[in-house]
């Protein structure tokens, strides 16, 4: 602590003649940027800043929840947004206060560092001529050893010893410095790996449903939304496909989840050919990415038969609506259904699609809308069934949950009847095609990333926290002892033999500093005969 | 078991009504003497002995003439302690019952979490008392804010017991879980020497108004100062294992280390205040005072974290079992 206060002190005065003002002013402004006051306001403006973080619906982190924010406020969320306030952690000012903080802390370690290599190099200073005005003193007999014996048992206690002549100067606890560079010097590495992370990394969210046609490659267009750093491009995501071949979950009777597993076969070319099993907590991890299991629901898969008798199949992922019971949304289009087979004809207003609720433990009775428990104990899909004009382009497969509203409000997709199905069931409409419910497959989300900083955070994280317990628990504490001869007119039982004056300074804030000193003076004491050291108890009192 | 780990609860917290009230009629009967000879002057024992430790100082009893309210007060405080060790036990043994019911570290929602800091900020307090016995007085703000926060967590945020929901279950649970729920229970008990703190110097500097006469029979400033800085020492680097070992997790669990969750966030900024305290200390220019107020910031933040953030957040810690 003392090292940076003292420090403007030992800066050389500027010369009075012709002072050159801007340097003057961007080392008075370095200065100023590289004090402990400084740094605790930067520090300050930090944790406020981190404040609306929490309390605004941030973009990272739940992106429905700020349009959420922008229908509800619409006066406030454009201003909010204008300033950041939705992407916080991103933000100019957010940015603007830790890199100030950092620039100050590599300013502020670098003199400590340089300060601290030459404080290991020079020896322990010479004994202060009075060494009664230091907080500990005490006079004993000198051991048989004199200077030799003390730096022996010194060194014995591993502290830093120099003798000169009948003086003995030692030092010790360093690694309170030591900690405490560690410890700063490691958040610099732990902001450098958080930045090669977000630099060389990419992310994406998947859903992945069950069985071989629905396999999934690792390649930027198989997602809904991926995330590719700024040094990343498409080509460089690693090749591999996933195959989900089974999905375990145990649930408990209230509901609760207990138990997830899934089962996939990897393979590609970055990839030897394997199944692997992976689940919450423990991700799936591949060579150049990771796999997450991050949720998990049903797929209905729905047969589709038009009046040409051409059948087709949905197994579209239904949303999980975030009940106990699993109850699911989703959407089964056809824009391909009715296609006359002899002509290739399209009818654009023929298309199919249903949207539905799937119930895996559907009630007893109407109405059908909730699931009452997450295993399929008696699965049931509420369809509704719509004709016309989807507004898809024909032939765009999949990423599709919900139904174009638009096209249903300008009465281009009309709704031809409601029906629940039961497993199995089969469901003949107004013009005579028919739909099926053939069963379900499983499906899983699944977030898959690679970040290439972890291993940098993992262990400047672990070299921080060792550095900040020996910043905190270390102790810096000089001991000096000087022998002296015996005054001899003092009658002392000791007369004609030599005496050692001992003080003791800790450096740094020590309670315990008494205590280690009369431990330290009992071992030096050790040596030498018990007479005497009844001696040295009265002589040392007066 | 979990009915019996229930009425354990309640018999602790009276308890600690039991433990105030003693506390409470020592400060009020006053005039008690006992910290005479605790400020023995060690430097001189040393100087004088080479060899001998100093023997810690025992509480010397008024003497003999000294009015019987003294001794009525000091038995009143040893009501008192006796009273909030047997309230901790209680407290114990309601976790460990509640623990042994939901067959899992009880850890498990924000009612189980409440509970468990505050038997480590009051077990940690006991650990103190005992080895500086002159703190004593101390005990009645601490067991006001047992009772404040026990039964908060019983009146309010009891939950009955279910089990761990996968995301919660794993060995990191515990890892995790334990040391923020230690580190807090420091900071819970920290939180009482710095207050103590900031009403006895200001006491000493000759205030007279109401919080500071509160602290006219506090122990003095700087041991309380001194205890407040070891006590945030000790649960820092704690604290920081903690938080460093949530993010492990949360990069098995929900693949990012960091994720600005709003429980994240509010981790981030007690870190940061916290570190803003420990500067603070360290730096000459800034007086205790101040210091002391940035400690006390850290423990409103922690706070937020282990109630306001549960109950007007929602994010992926959201176990808080509310509804
Ligand atoms: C200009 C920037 C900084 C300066 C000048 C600075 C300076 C110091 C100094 C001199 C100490 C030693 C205190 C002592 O030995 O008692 C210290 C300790 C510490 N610093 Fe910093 N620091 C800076 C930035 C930071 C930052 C950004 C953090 C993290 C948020 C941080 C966290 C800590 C912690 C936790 C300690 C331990 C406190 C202790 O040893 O008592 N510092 N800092």
């Amino acid at each position: 602590m003392t090292v940076v206060d003292d420090r403007p002190e030992t800066v050389a005065p500027a010369p009075r003649r012709r002072p050159n003002r801007l340097l003057a002013l961007l080392r008075n402004s370095w200065r100023q940027l590289t004090s402990m006051r400084t740094a605790l306001i930067l520090l300050f403006l930090l944790a406020i800043a981190a404040i609306p973080g929490s309390v605004l619906p941030q973009r990272g982190i739940s992106p429905e929840k700020v349009n959420q924010y922008f229908v509800d406020h619409p006066d406030w969320a454009p201003r909010l947004n204008r300033i950041g306030a939705f992407e916080v952690f991103g933000s100019v000012w957010f940015s603007a206060i830790y890199l100030l903080l950092f620039t100050s802390l590599i300013g502020c370690i670098t003199p400590r560092l340089r300060d601290h290599i030459r404080a290991l190099r020079s020896r322990p200073p010479a004994a202060p001529k009075r060494m009664a005005r230091l907080p500990q003193h005490t006079v004993l007999p000198a051991p048989p050893g004199g200077t030799a014996a003390i730096a022996e048992v010194l060194r014995k206690r591993r502290w830093r010893v120099e003798v000169r002549g009948d003086e003995v100067s030692a030092e010790k606890g360093y690694l309170k410095e030591t900690g405490n560079l560690l410890f700063h010097t490691s958040l610099i590495a732990v902001l450098i790996g958080v930045a090669l992370g977000s630099w060389y990394g990419w992310s994406g969210n998947r859903l992945l449903v069950a069985g071989a046609d629905n396999a999934f490659c690792n390649t930027r267009q198989q997602y809904a939304e991926a995330k590719l750093g700024p040094r990343v491009d498409s080509a460089d995501l690693p090749r591999f496909c996933l195959r989900l071949d089974d999905f375990q979950a145990r649930f408990l009777d209230s509901g609760q989840p207990e138990f997830f597993n899934a089962t996939v076969t990897v393979d590609g070319p970055d990839e030897p050919t394997r199944s692997a099993d992976f689940s919450v907590n423990s991700p799936l991890r591949l060579n150049d990415a990771n796999v997450y299991l991050l949720g998990h629901g049903y797929a209905p898969v729905i047969r589709y038969t038009d009046r040409f008798g051409n059948s087709q199949i949905s197994d579209e992922p239904f949303l999980t609506t975030g009940d106990m019971g699993l109850t699911s949304e989703g959407l089964a289009a056809f824009p391909d259904a009715n296609v006359d087979p002899a002509t290739g004809q399209r009818a654009p207003d023929q298309q199919m699609a249903f949207t539905g609720i799937y119930l895996p433990t559907a009630p007893e009775q109407a109405p059908f809308v909730r699931s009452q428990y997450p295993t399929e104990r008696n699965p049931a899909l509420n369809l509704v069934a719509y004709r016309g004009n989807l507004g898809l382009d024909a032939g765009i497969p999949g990423s599709v949950y919900e139904l174009d509203q638009r096209q249903v409000r300008t009465g281009k997709v009309k709704e031809v009847g409601t029906k629940l199905l039961r497993k199995g069931e089969k469901w003949t409409l107004d013009d005579g095609t028919t739909v099926e419910f053939l069963g379900t497959e499983r499906y899983v989300t699944l977030s898959i990333r690679h970040d290439p900083g972890s291993t940098m955070l993992l262990v400047s994280c672990g070299v921080l926290l060792v550095g900040l317990m020996g910043s905190l628990f270390g102790k810096r504490r000089r001991v000096f002892f000087r022998v002296v001869p015996a005054d001899p007119g003092e009658g002392s039982p000791t007369s004609g033999s030599s005496l050692v004056e001992v003080g003791g300074l800790p450096r740094t804030d020590y309670p315990g500093f008494a205590d280690e000193f009369t431990q330290l003076i009992a071992a030096v004491k050790g040596d030498a005969d018990p007479a005497a050291e009844r001696a040295g108890v009265r002589e040392g009192a007066e | 078991m979990s009915a019996l780990s229930d009425n354990l609860v309640t018999f602790a917290i009276l308890a600690y009504l039991v433990a105030m009230i003693g506390h409470a009629v020592e400060y009020a009967l006053g005039n008690a003497r006992t910290r005479v000879a605790t400020a023995a002057p060690v430097r001189e024992l040393v100087g004088a002995g080479g060899g001998v430790l100093p023997t810690p100082p025992a509480p010397v009893p008024s003497s003999p003439p000294a009015d019987r309210s003294a001794r009525q007060a000091r038995l009143a405080g040893l009501v008192g302690v006796g009273a909030t060790a047997v309230a901790a036990a209680l407290h114990l043994a309601a976790l460990v019952t509640r623990g042994l019911a939901a067959d899992r570290m009880p850890w498990g929602n924000m009612y189980e979490f409440v509970l468990t800091v505050t038997f480590i900020g009051v077990a940690a307090w006991l650990v103190v008392l005992w080895k500086r016995p002159s703190l004593r007085k101390l005990g009645l703000f601490l067991t006001l804010v047992m009772v404040l926060l026990v039964a908060t967590a019983e009146l309010v945020l009891y939950v009955p017991i279910v089990p761990l929901v996968p995301a919660l279950n794993s060995y990191w649970f515990v890892i995790h879980v334990s040391t923020i729920v230690f580190a807090s229970g420091i900071f819970l008990f920290g939180v009482v020497p710095a207050v103590g703190f900031l009403m006895r110097s200001g006491y000493e500097q000759g205030k007279r108004s109401f919080p500071y006469t509160l602290a006219k029979r506090l122990p003095g400033a700087a041991g309380l100062e001194r205890l407040t800085f070891t006590l945030h020492a000790f649960a820092f680097p704690i604290f920081t294992f903690a938080v460093i070992a949530g993010a492990i997790w949360a990069e098995a669990a929900w693949g990012r280390p960091w994720g600005w969750d709003p429980k994240e966030t509010w981790a981030f900024i007690s870190w940061v205040v916290y570190a803003g305290y420990l500067h603070a200390r360290a730096t000459p220019s800034v007086k205790r005072n101040v210091a002391t107020w940035i400690a006390v910031l850290g423990f409103l933040t922690v706070l937020m974290n282990l109630f306001g953030v549960n109950i007007f957040f929602t994010g992926l810690h959201s176990y808080g079992g509310l509804d």
